[in-house]
């Protein structure tokens, strides 16, 4: 039982991010009907947003301690971030531990930024074109994104600590009446995990009991009797463009201490991401989410030792087979709306 | 010619032409000249323009003609690199039933595939083939280590049986005791010219392989395959099942992938999961694209342009614009250097990826129908002459 609630521990920090990014897609797809190839390079960039966010609070005046010498007989160097002298050495400290969180801050407004750019500048004139020009720009578009991040950030992973009071882990299994030591898991994971229901949570709530979500929602449905009702239904789409763009970089930016950010990590999520869009169901929200976790969770437990000696190499397929059985019995997703992306 | 008609000649000509002198061609400058980094007339390479060549054909042959867009092609050049290098483990060096087995492999490979991928269409297709890929990937990468050797990637050893392998065989790749290393070079001048023997066969390969593609596409099949992409409903009211079609389509693309991964385990004997990985189907999509999708030798100039450039980008460095722009005054030398820096040597890709986008954005026929454009506006008088005639209704 123990071992069993582990498993479904280890499968939802994955699941978290395959559920966010996947939400973002399928609000892209769902409201605009794109395709969007280049979400997986939005992740990335909200990854490197806390890499930017941890860099620019470790920015540091160099000064020369004449009394102190290093190995070479040279007077030490001695680096104070700026934030230290700023604020007091205490807050400093407590900012520059805290840079992940803190970082969400930077990758909001940069990344609704990005997503106007993004659909403003490119996506907008790829409506009327078929869906293969869509797949095919947006793919494009990532590589520009992901070359420009290597560019700038170099090729290697990055390791991104969490804030010291979540490093170590937590005994979870003790929280809800097991033996000690039994379920051990990371604090930070868990975290993350409750960041990304706050997230689903706020999206969700944002499309349900607000004027503008309702109008989103009604939008989805109904695209052209929203506009003859005379809203510029465009401008908000557009707005959602950019909180899809968001929900992948938070869930970007929250995943740096689990995983060191790479320039092709976007890459790597983008197409797990695609393919729990559609066992969710292409263009359904709940859908994404549910998905999302759920292949997370079968995922870890296909690399449990005892499923891998039965079944050799399930780890690494599993996913794709899932999707594979689920597209030819089920097309339309696990809950996938009608006349979605069935010409 | 060979059934043809006169416009499919010129082209089957202009690129058995440029095939054949490809060596001559491709190395314009002499060797000593400051400008000889800029010839590509080298085996290796000219090997890679024509391999990518037949697998962009072939990929052409499925997303040109049906609108299919396959995101899993290179499961199938991965299958084909796997099934050569294995007869060259246990027969023997030579690359008939090297590559005879691979597109063999990589048909069988592509009809289970395509029988299950094209039960959908539209991006679900693509993301089932993307699916598939990853998950030969995948595997490859694990389980089916005995078969790939995993990591290290599938190499002949001495230890190999390889039971067709006869006293004094040469021990590299070889067609009948031709090896495919051999290489005639020719100076003339200043100039030196490699004439290799792997080189010719996959040019000879190739223009096979775009003969027939010129033989499909005029086809009654060819021209089913182009009713269903623009409209497989009215395919379907007309009494036509669309599926085998596609399927057909699909594993000859299959085939032509598992030809191109043969040829490229035929020129260097090695075959690595990373083959498979769908930033290599992604390749060929941007190949194919770039050239012109749907039209005839759209993909051969697609694969050879971006793997031409891919040569000449990585190879420039810093030092090498400084070369060029030191004409200019200093100030504005190190500014223009340091604008175009990120986009060559390792910054290749990026200048790739905005080449890509701009390509779909702006000329959604790629090179051909960019070249088409530009040949219009030097004969504008007469196609316009031609256009009002046609405009004009007969009486």
């Amino acid at each position: 039982m123990d071992a069993l609630l582990l498993q479904i521990m280890n499968g939802l920090d994955k699941g978290s991010a395959y559920a966010l990014i996947a939400l973002g897609l399928t609000l892209i797809f769902g409201t605009l009907g794109v395709v969007n190839f280049a979400h997986g390079a939005l992740f990335m960039i909200g990854a490197f947003c806390a890499v930017t966010m941890q860099k620019i609070l470790t920015l540091s005046a160099t000064t020369y301690d004449p009394l102190k010498l290093d190995f070479l007989g040279n007077p030490a160097m001695i680096k104070t971030p700026y934030v230290n002298t700023w604020f007091s050495e205490d807050f400093g400290a407590l900012l520059i531990d805290w840079s992940v969180p803190l970082s969400i801050l930077l990758a909001i407004p940069v990344m609704i930024g990005l997503g106007f750019i993004m659909e403003r500048g490119l996506i907008k004139h790829f409506y009327k074109r078929p869906h293969a020009d869509q797949i095919l720009v947006t793919f494009g578009l990532a590589i520009v994104l992901q070359e420009i991040i290597k560019y700038f950030y170099g090729a290697n992973p990055i390791p991104m600590p969490a804030p010291e009071m979540f490093k170590g882990s937590i005994d979870f299994g003790m929280m809800i009446g097991f033996d000690a030591n039994q379920v051990i898991y990371p604090a930070w994971r868990l975290v993350y995990f409750l960041f990304s229901t706050v997230v689903i949570a706020a999206v969700f709530a944002f499309l349900q009991f607000t004027t503008f979500g309702m109008v989103v929602r009604a939008g989805m449905a109904d695209r052209e009797t929203v506009g003859l009702l005379g809203i510029d239904i465009d401008k908000r789409f557009t707005l959602m463009f950019g909180i899809a763009a968001a929900v992948a970089g938070l869930a970007g930016v929250m995943y740096t201490p689990i995983n060191s950010p790479n320039y092709h990590m976007g890459m790597d999520f983008l197409v797990l991401s695609f393919v729990v869009v559609v066992v969710g169901g292409m263009g359904s929200l709940p859908g994404a989410v549910l998905a999302g976790f759920a292949l997370g969770v079968l995922q870890s437990f296909a690399s449990m030792n005892e499923v891998k000696s039965l079944l050799p190499g399930i780890d690494q397929v599993i996913i794709y087979l899932v999707a594979i059985v689920i597209l030819l019995t089920r097309p339309r997703g696990l809950m996938g709306r009608k006349g979605v992306m069935e010409e | 010619m060979f059934g043809l008609n006169s416009k499919d000649t010129r082209a089957f000509l202009l690129i058995a032409a440029l095939a054949m002198l490809a060596p001559i061609l491709l190395n314009p400058f002499p060797t000593g000249s400051a400008l000889a980094q800029f010839n590509a007339g080298y085996p290796d390479l000219m090997q890679r323009f024509v391999i990518f060549g037949i697998f962009a054909i072939g990929f052409n042959i499925l997303f040109g003609l049906t609108g299919y867009l396959s995101f899993g092609h290179a499961a199938f050049l991965g299958v084909g690199s796997y099934s050569a290098v294995w007869m060259f483990k246990l027969l023997s060096m030579n690359v008939v039933p090297a590559l005879i087995l691979s597109v063999i492999v990589a048909a069988l490979f592509s009809i289970f595939i395509g029988f299950v991928s094209l039960r959908r269409s539209g991006i679900y297709f693509s993301i089932l083939t993307l699916a598939f890929a990853q998950m030969s990937f995948n595997l490859a990468y694990s389980v089916f280590t005995p078969i790939t050797n995993g990591e290290t990637g599938l190499q002949v050893y001495n230890s190999d049986p390889q039971y067709l392998m006869a006293e004094g065989d040469p021990t590299v790749t070889h067609f009948f005791g031709l090896e495919m290393r051999e290489t005639f070079t020719l100076q003339l001048g200043g100039w030196s010219f490699d004439f290799a023997a792997g080189y010719y066969m996959c040019a000879l390969l190739l223009l096979a392989a775009f003969y027939l593609s010129v033989r499909i596409f005029r086809s009654p099949f060819g021209l089913t395959l182009r009713a269903i992409k623009s409209n497989q409903q009215r395919v379907n009211y007309t009494g036509l099942n669309a599926r085998p079609y596609t399927l057909a389509a699909f594993v000859i693309s299959g085939m032509y992938a598992g030809l191109a991964g043969g040829l490229l385990a035929c020129m260097d004997p090695l075959a690595g999961a990373e083959r498979m990985q769908w930033t290599a189907s992604g390749e060929v999509v941007l190949m194919t694209i770039l050239g012109g999708a749907g039209t005839l030798i759209g993909p051969v100039l697609g694969a050879g342009f971006i793997k031409y450039f891919e040569n000449i980008f990585s190879k420039i460095n810093d030092t090498v614009l400084h070369q060029w722009f030191a004409f200019m005054p200093d100030g504005l030398e190190n500014v223009i250097v340091t604008i175009v820096h990120p986009f060559i040597g390792k910054g290749w890709n990026l200048t790739l990826g905005l080449m890509f986008m701009a390509v779909v954005i702006f000329l959604p026929g790629g090179l051909v129908e960019g070249g088409q454009r530009i040949g219009k506006l030097f004969s504008k008088r007469i196609p316009s002459d031609a256009a009002s005639a046609a405009g004009r209704p007969s009486e």
